[in-house]
C-alpha cells in the first residue's frame, strides 16, 4: 500500500484540523485547565465529535458509527495533538471501540457500540497496575462466583477513570488473563481522581469483591492477554499520531519564533546553530510520520506485522515529540518557560503521551524481542 | 492495469531466472564483486554475462527512454523489475556515476546529440564516468572553484586541477565544472564540459584514504583541448546543472544501503556473533543501542518510500534529497560504528578478508562528507524547506 493519504483520508484530515482548531484550540484547553473542571473536558465538545463521526470513527456503519479506520482515526488524533485538546476519544473512541469490535459478542457489540457512536457512553481501559507500563503484569483476581466472578485489585493510570460509565478490566483467572465490562457504579468500584502533569486525568480505581455477570466477560475467558494487546497496539497507534501532532505543532510554532525574535540586531533564525537543530528536527519528524502512517496502515489490514509497526511508531514518535518540545522551549528561551505561552504544555503532553502505554525503552524492547533478539 | 502489470511480473520473473548467472546471485562480499563497467572494465564472465544481458534490454535504467538505450519502463514496471530482482537476490549489473549522476542531468540539459551520444554507453557499461567538482580551494563552497576553460576556436582549452576524484584514474570521461567567465560572479561564470579522459594534458594521481584503498585522485589539467559541441547547456549556466546533478548524487549516497535490500541488519549480525540470553541478544547494552539504530533504520527506510510515493502521487516533497543525504549517511555511520562494536576485537583486523569490517568502517566517515557534508546538507533544508533567514 502507498504511504499517501487517499483522497478520503485527505478530506478527514482537513475537516478535523479545521474542527478542532474552531472547537478545541489550546485556548479552550487553557479555560478548562484553569477552571479546574471537575469533568476535565467538555461534554458539549465531545457531543459535537460524535456529531463529526469522530466518536464513531473506528464502529462500524451497521453499528452506527463512521467505520473509517485507523488511518482516518490517526489523522483526527493527529489534530488533536496539534490542538492540545481534551476529550475521551482515546479512552472510548479508540480502546473500547476497538476492544469491542475485536473482542465483543453480538449481544455486547449490539448493546456498546452504538452508544460510543453516539457520544453517550463514556469507557475507561483499566489494565496497568504499576507505574511503568507492564500490561501482563497482572494481580487484579477474578474469581468464579455465582454465575459470573468476583474481582479484586487495584489499578492505576485509567485514563478518564472517574468519568467513565463502564470499566474494561484485566483480571487474571485461572486460565490466564482475562477482561470484563464492569460498571463503574456497581458496589465495590472505588475511583479516585488523579489530575496529571498535561491535565488528563487517570484515576486509581480500587476493586473490592465486585460481582459481575458471566455475559459480561469481554473476549472469552483466557483469552484477555491477546485481546488486551490489541486493544493496545490500537491505543499506541492513534497516541503516535496525537504525539505527531504535539509534533508538528512545537516545531511550527518555533521555526515561526525563530523568524521573528530577532538578538544581536538579527532574526535568532539566522544563527547556524539554531538552524542545524531545526533542520536536524525537521528529519525527526518526517521519520515519526512515516513509521505512524504504517502503523495505521498495518492496524487497517489486519497485518501480521502491525504490532512490529506499532511499536515502532510509538517509539519514534515519543522519542521525537520530546526532542521537538524540548527544543521548542529552548529556542524560545525564557519566554518557553512562561506558563503564558503554549510551548510548555505541549512538552507536557509529549511527557505524559510518551509514557501511556509504553515508552520508547518498551517498545524497543518489545520490538527487538518480535525481530529475534 | 494491475493484470499488465502482473503480465509483466511473470515475464520478467522468467528472464531474470533465465539470465540472471547463479554467480550473480550471491550478497556483493568485496569491491572486486561491484561492476563498474568503462573501457578497462576486468569483469568475471558472469558478471560480463550479467551486465551484457541486463543492458541490451536497458534495464541498467529502467525509467529511462528506449531511443537512449533505457528500459522506458513506467514507475509501477520498474518497482516490480527492483522486487523481482530482490527476489532473486539479484545484484546490481552496474555501478555507475553515469547513471547514478550525469544521466539524469544528461536527460533534462543535455542536447539531443550529447543524450544519443552518451547515455546508450552509460546504460551497456561501456563508458565510466568521473565527477570533476571539488577543488583544493572549492569543497563545500563549491561555486568559488578556478579550474578555468578558454575558447579557442572551436575548442576549450582546459588548465587546473581537481581534487578527491573518485576512480579518475579508472575512468573514461569526466563531467567537469570549469570557469568559462572569469569576470562574472562566481555562481555564473562556470560551465558543464564532458571530456574523455584519454585526452593529452590529463594526468591523474592516487590518494590513498584511511580505509587503505586509493579510490580517489587528483586531477590535473594542463592545456586539454575539448570540442565546444562537448559543452553541456549554455556557457556560464553550469551551476544549475551542477546542483541539479547533486540533488541525485544526494538522494544515491542517502539511499544506498537502506535500498539495497537483502543486507543483514545489525541486529542479525550480532545475535549470530554474540549470541542470545535466552530471548534477548547476550549484550544488553548494545541490544539497546542497536534497537534504537533499527528504529532510526526503519524509520527512515519507511520515509524514503513515503517521499516516492508522494512524487508518484504527484505532492511536492521539496529540497528531500538534503534529508535523505543528511540522515541517510549519518545512519550508515552509525551502523558501522555498532557493527564494529558487535565484532570487538576481531573487527579490527587490517589484512586479507578479515579486514573488510575495518575499512568498511572507515570507509563509512567519508559518506556525510562526499556529495555535500552533512553540515551544508542541513543548510540547504533550513534555507530551502524552512526559510530560515540569512541561510
Ligand atoms: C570518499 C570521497 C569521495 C569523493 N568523491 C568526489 C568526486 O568524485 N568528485 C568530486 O568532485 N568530489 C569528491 N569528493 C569531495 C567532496 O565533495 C568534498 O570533500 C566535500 O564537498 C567537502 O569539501 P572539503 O573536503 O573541501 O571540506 P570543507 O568544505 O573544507 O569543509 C570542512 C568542514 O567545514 C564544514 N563547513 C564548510 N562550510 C560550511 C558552512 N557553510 N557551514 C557549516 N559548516 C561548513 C564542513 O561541513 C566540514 O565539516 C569526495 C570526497 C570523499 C571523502
Amino acid at each position: 500500500m502507498a504511504l499517501v493519504l487517499t483522497e478520503e483520508q485527505a478530506m478527514i484530515r482537513d475537516a478535523a484540523d479545521g474542527f478542532f482548531r474552531d472547537a478545541a484550540p489550546p485556548a479552550a484547553f487553557r479555560k478548562l485547565r484553569d477552571a479546574k473542571d471537575a469533568t476535565g473536558f467538555d461534554r458539549d465538545l465531545w457531543r459535537q465529535m460524535a456529531e463529526q463521526g469522530f466518536a464513531g470513527v473506528l464502529v462500524p456503519e451497521a453499528h452506527g458509527g463512521a467505520g473509517l479506520g485507523f488511518v482516518a482515526a490517526g489523522l483526527i488524533q493527529e489534530a488533536v495533538g496539534r490542538n492540545l485538546t481534551l476529550s475521551p476519544l482515546l479512552s472510548t473512541a479508540i480502546l473500547a471501540a476497538s476492544a469491542l469490535v475485536a473482542g465483543g459478542t453480538e449481544e455486547q457489540r449490539a448493546q456498546y457500540l452504538p452508544q460510543i457512536a453516539s457520544g453517550e457512553r463514556l469507557f475507561a481501559l483499566a489494565a496497568d497496575e504499576q507505574a511503568r507500563h507492564a500490561p501482563h503484569a497482572i494481580a487484579t483476581t477474578a474469581e468464579a462466583s455465582g454465575n459470573g466472578f468476583k474481582l479484586n485489585g487495584c489499578k492505576t493510570f485509567v485514563l478518564d477513570g472517574h468519568v467513565a460509565d463502564t470499566l474494561i478490566v484485566a483480571a487474571r483467572t485461572d486460565d490466564g488473563i482475562t477482561l470484563f465490562l464492569v460498571d463503574a457504579k456497581a458496589p465495590g468500584v472505588a475511583t479516585e481522581r488523579t489530575i496529571m502533569v498535561d491535565q488528563r486525568n487517570a484515576a486509581e480505581v480500587t476493586l473490592t469483591d465486585v460481582q459481575v455477570d458471566g455475559a459480561d466477560v469481554l473476549g472469552g475467558v483466557g483469552g484477555g492477554a491477546a485481546l488486551l494487546d490489541r486493544i493496545l497496539d490500537a491505543g499506541r497507534a492513534c497516541l503516535a499520531a496525537e504525539l505527531l501532532g504535539v509534533s508538528q505543532q512545537s516545531f511550527d510554532t518555533t521555526i515561526d519564533y525563530l523568524k521573528q525574535r530577532e538578538q544581536f540586531g538579527q532574526k535568532i533564525g539566522s544563527f547556524q546553530a539554531l538552524q542545524h537543530r531545526a533542520a536536524h528536527l525537521f528529519c525527526e519528524v518526517e521519520l515519526a510520520r512515516s513509521a505512524t502512517l504504517r502503523a495505521l496502515q498495518a492496524l487497517d489490514a489486519g497485518e501480521d506485522r502491525a504490532p512490529m509497526f506499532v511499536s515502532l511508531a510509538k517509539a519514534k514518535a515519543g522519542d521525537v515529540a520530546k526532542l521537538a518540545s524540548n527544543e521548542g522551549v529552548q529556542m524560545h528561551g525564557g519566554i518557553g518557560m512562561t506558563d503564558d505561552y503554549d510551548i510548555g504544555f505541549y512538552m507536557k503532553r509529549a511527557r505524559a503521551a510518551g509514557e501511556t502505554f509504553g515508552d520508547a525503552g518498551f517498545h524497543g524492547d518489545r520490538l527487538a524481542r518480535l525481530m529475534g533478539y | 492495469m494491475s493484470d499488465t502489470l502482473d503480465a509483466f511480473r511473470i515475464e520478467t520473473r522468467a528472464w531474470l531466472e533465465a539470465n540472471c548467472p547463479a554467480e550473480m546471485r550471491t550478497p556483493v562480499a568485496r569491491d572486486s564483486d561491484v561492476c563498474w563497467g568503462g573501457r578497462n572494465a576486468k569483469l568475471s564472465g558472469p558478471q560480463r554475462a550479467w551486465l551484457d544481458a541486463m543492458g541490451a534490454k536497458g534495464w541498467t535504467v529502467p525509467e529511462w527512454p528506449a531511443a537512449y538505450g533505457g528500459g522506458g519502463l513506467s514507475k509501477d514496471e520498474a518497482k516490480v523489475l527492483a522486487s523481482e530482482m530482490r527476489r532473486l537476490g539479484a545484484r546490481s549489473p552496474l555501478s555507475s556515476f553515469g547513471i547514478w549522476m550525469l544521466g539524469p542531468a544528461l536527460l533534462k540539459y543535455g542536447s539531443e546529440a550529447q543524450k544519443l551520444e552518451h547515455l546508450p554507453k552509460i546504460a551497456r557499461g561501456e563508458i565510466r564516468w568521473c565527477q570533476g567538482y571539488s577543488e583544493p580551494g572549492a569543497g563545500s563552497d563549491l561555486a568559488s572553484l578556478r579550474t578555468s576553460a578558454v575558447l579557442d576556436g572551436d575548442e576549450y582549452v582546459v588548465n587546473g586541477q581537481k581534487v578527491w576524484t573518485s576512480y579518475a584514474d579508472k575512468a573514461d570521461w569526466i563531467f567537469c565544472l570549469v570557469r568559462t567567465h572569469p569576470d562574472a560572479p562566481k555562481h555564473l561564470g562556470i560551465s558543464f564540459l564532458l571530456f574523455d579522459m584519454a585526452s593529452p594534458g590529463v594526468t591523474t594521481s592516487p590518494i590513498r584514504l584511511i580505509s587503505g584503498a586509493s579510490p580517489f585522485c587528483q586531477t590535473f589539467f594542463d592545456d586539454v583541448r575539448v570540442p565546444a559541441a562537448n559543452l553541456m547547456g549554455e556557457a556560464g549556466k553550469g551551476w544549475d546543472i551542477a546542483k541539479y546533478l547533486l540533488t541525485h548524487e544526494r538522494e544515491m549516497i542517502g539511499a544506498m544501503d537502506f535500498s539495497a535490500g537483502g543486507r543483514d541488519s545489525v541486529s542479525q549480525i550480532a545475535a549470530r556473533t554474540i549470541g542470545l540470553d535466552g530471548e534477548v541478544l547476550g549484550d544488553p547494552i548494545l541490544r539497546t543501542d542497536i534497537v534504537r539504530h533499527e528504529i532510526d533504520a526503519w524509520a527512515f527506510g519507511l520515509t524514503m518510500e513515503r517521499v516516492k510515493d508522494q512524487a508518484k502521487a504527484g505532492q511536492g516533497v521539496g529540497a528531500l534529497s538534503s534529508m535523505l543525504k543528511y540522515y541517510g549517511t549519518e545512519l550508515n555511520k552509525q551502523r558501522q560504528e555498532l557493527l564494529m562494536s558487535v565484532g570487538g576485537s576481531d573487527s579490527l583486523q587490517w589484512e586479507g578478508d578479515d579486514g573488510d569490517q575495518s575499512r568498511s568502517w572507515l570507509r563509512s566517515r567519508a559518506n556525510s562528507i562526499e556529495g555535500g557534508t552533512s553540515e551544508i546538507n542541513l543548510n540547504i533544508i533550513a534555507k530551502r524547506v524552512l526559510q530560515l533567514p540569512g541561510a
